[in-house]
């Protein structure tokens, strides 16, 4: 039976989309064991199919190069013939260190892994390749929004405490949550609306067309560099990769490192002013027209909708 | 304090501007190239430090990884403003994965502080990704190489005394974590606004010193260049198919939730 190890670099009161999405591939793949980074594993690992838990002794900072030797230890024990992380920073520079001490191939922002073989989207998505590793086990990150998510809860697994702990080169001076949009994580949400220079510093209409369709935000660089909205909205090859059923582009131009963050999308809803912008050749829906006057007309119609 | 060597790593990457594929061998097409734009962010991040540091010896260097064209890189990240420019260029090399690129990375780092000669703690600087490999996993796998941490994706970044800080966010979370040096950092695209070469800079970058070396004066031979990834395709993303275009004429808001209902999406 395949090994898949799981590691997961936070674990909050529950877990997040992306965490049921790698176990449920995992679960689809072999058998589940977990590495966090977390001396004391919360109750959210309470999921059917995890075999195992590993943790540290004590909690390890992002960073850290004892990071290496957690993942060693789980691995040791584990003996996995896949490491699967989330598609973030820290799972990224934690599974790249582990490839490191195993000699092992690393394969980043996976969409589909079958076997050992990993298809992804490179070039800010212009082409899809398909890569394995060349013997050891496969380590790789997934990208949000590859498998639906399917997770049962279960009973909490046993948790194993490795003899690691964080090496003390990296200290962790302070820790603040984002402020909470109230709205989905962009990364996860099944629909985003996405705002650029063309709102004008403006983005309540944007706001307000993801609040009726129950979406989350998202920008464009231009918009985010403004200052207008948090860096966090923003969609692209810099940004956050999103994937949703519905992306609305609102008053984006469509430049291939926005392209690079939004083109896997479902369904792509353009709205532009200038008919020549190159977010229409990727449009499914594109409407030539000023967002201040299509917008308003969307919202007032979808709530008419709603009450008939 | 002793002297400081900021080493910056810039790759020499296709112009995402122009049309970018690969070759018969698989391999991304490197005929022709720019400095990432992604790399120049390390660079001026380096450049602040420097002159944050007045009272400190400090030596920014920019290395490059790649074929002979990878030179313009240098070239460029001399006329940003690094001191001096430093090419590994080696057959072995071409196909490298983020495992042969750091193995070769790690290598050249040693070769390169003990060809400065500087009697010196370094730092080591990358771009948050290269826009081409994308993987984001080259300065962490450095690090791992070179035993020491790696603070990755940093917003902000400073040198007080002998710590590094570096701000960053992770998730929901933003984070401020400290380390000594050595350390690598990546730097990101929000970090700061990489400064425009005047003239008076191109001119001077010219009389700049670039050192080109080959794998094997680093100690490392092809073997440890090997990729651990093999790639077994490539190709185009199918172009999506045309959809609707339609010009406001007044019921565009009502079109548009019409094809949301169509399409279930409601
Ligand atoms: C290394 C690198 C990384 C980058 N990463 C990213 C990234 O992650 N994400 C990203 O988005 N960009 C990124 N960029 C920037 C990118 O190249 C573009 O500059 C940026 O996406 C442009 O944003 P925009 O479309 O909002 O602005 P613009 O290109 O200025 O487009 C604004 C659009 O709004 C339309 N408009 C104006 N008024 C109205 C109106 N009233 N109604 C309807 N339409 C209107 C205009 O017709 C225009 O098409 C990156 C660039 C580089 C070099
Ligand atoms: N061949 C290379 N030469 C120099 N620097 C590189 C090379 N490959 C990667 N890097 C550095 O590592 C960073 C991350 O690259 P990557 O992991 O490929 O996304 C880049 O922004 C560069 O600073």
């Amino acid at each position: 039976m395949t090994q898949v190890l799981v590691f997961f670099e936070e674990l909050g009161a529950e877990l997040s989309i992306s965490q049921q999405e790698l176990l449920t591939l995992a679960g689809q793949l072999g058998e589940i064991s977990v590495v966090t980074t977390s001396a004391e594993p919360s109750p959210a690992l309470a999921v059917q199919g995890i075999g195992s838990v590993y943790a540290p002794q004590a909690d390890v900072p992002p960073g850290d190069p004892a990071l290496a030797d957690l993942l060693a230890e789980a691995a040791a024990q584990a003996a996995p013939d896949l490491v699967l992380g989330a598609d973030t920073a820290d799972a990224t520079d934690a599974l790249a260190r582990l490839a490191v001490r195993l000699e092992a191939g690393l394969i980043t922002s996976a969409e589909s892994i079958e076997g050992t073989t990993v298809t992804k989207s490179v070039l800010a998505g212009a082409y899809t390749t398909s890569a394995q590793p060349v013997g050891g086990p496969l380590i790789a990150t997934l990208r949000p929004n590859s498998v639906p998510a399917a997770v049962q809860p279960g009973s909490l697994p046993q948790i194993t405490t490795l003899p690691v702990s964080p090496s003390g080169a990296v200290e962790l001076l302070e820790e603040t949550e984002l402020p909470s949009t109230g709205r989905p994580a962009l990364s996860e949400a099944r629909v985003v609306v996405a705002g650029g220079r063309g709102v004008e510093g403006d983005f309540s209409l944007v706001e307000q067309l993801a609040d009726e369709l129950g979406g989350a935000v998202g920008a464009s660089r231009a918009a985010t560099d403004a200052g207008w909205i948090d860096h966090s909205a923003q969609v692209g090859q810099t940004g956050v990769i999103v994937s949703p059923q519905l992306y609305i582009s609102v008053g984006i131009s469509g430049a291939v490192q926005q392209k690079a963050g939004m083109q896997t999308s479902g369904t792509i809803v353009a709205i532009n002013k200038d008919e020549d912008a190159p977010v229409f050749e990727i449009a499914d829906f594109g409407i030539v027209g000023d967002l201040t006057e299509v917008i308003p007309q969307a919202i007032e119609e979808l709530r008419a909708r709603r009450q008939s | 304090m002793p002297a400081l060597h900021i080493i910056t790593l810039v790759k020499w990457v296709p112009d995402a501007q122009l049309e970018r594929g690969f070759t018969a061998q698989r391999r991304i097409d490197r005929t022709e190239g720019i400095l990432g734009e992604l790399d120049e962010h390390p660079l001026e991040a380096a450049l602040q430090i420097s002159e944050s540091l007045s009272d400190r010896q400090v030596r920014v260097s920019a290395l490059t990884i790649g074929p002979a064209g990878a030179s313009a890189a240098l070239k460029k990240a001399l006329q940003i403003g690094a001191d001096d420019g430093y090419h590994l260029t080696d057959d072995a090399l071409a196909g490298a994965d983020v495992s042969a690129t750091s193995a070769a990375a790690a290598a050249a780092i040693q070769h390169v502080r003990s060809l400065a000669g500087l009697d010196a703690e370094y730092l080591v600087l990358t771009g948050m990704a290269s826009e081409d490999g994308e993987t984001g996993a080259v300065p962490a796998q450095l690090a791992q190489r070179l035993g020491v941490p790696a603070l990755t994706q940093a917003t902000a970044l400073g040198i007080d005394g002998a710590r590094l800080s570096v701000t960053r966010t992770a998730g929901t979370r933003q984070q401020k974590l400290a380390c000594a040096l050595p350390a690598v950092v990546s730097v990101t695209d929000q970090a700061n606004e990489p400064r425009y070469p005047n003239f008076r800079a191109i001119m001077k970058a010219r009389k700049k010193p670039v050192t080109t070396f080959s794998l094997a004066e680093t100690g490392l031979d092809a073997a440890a260049v090997q990729p651990k990834v093999q790639l077994l395709s490539a190709a185009p993303r199918p172009a999506r198919e045309p959809g609707e275009i339609i010009h406001d004429d007044g019921t565009a808001g009502r079109q548009l939730v019409d094809f949301l209902q169509k399409e279930r999406l409601l």
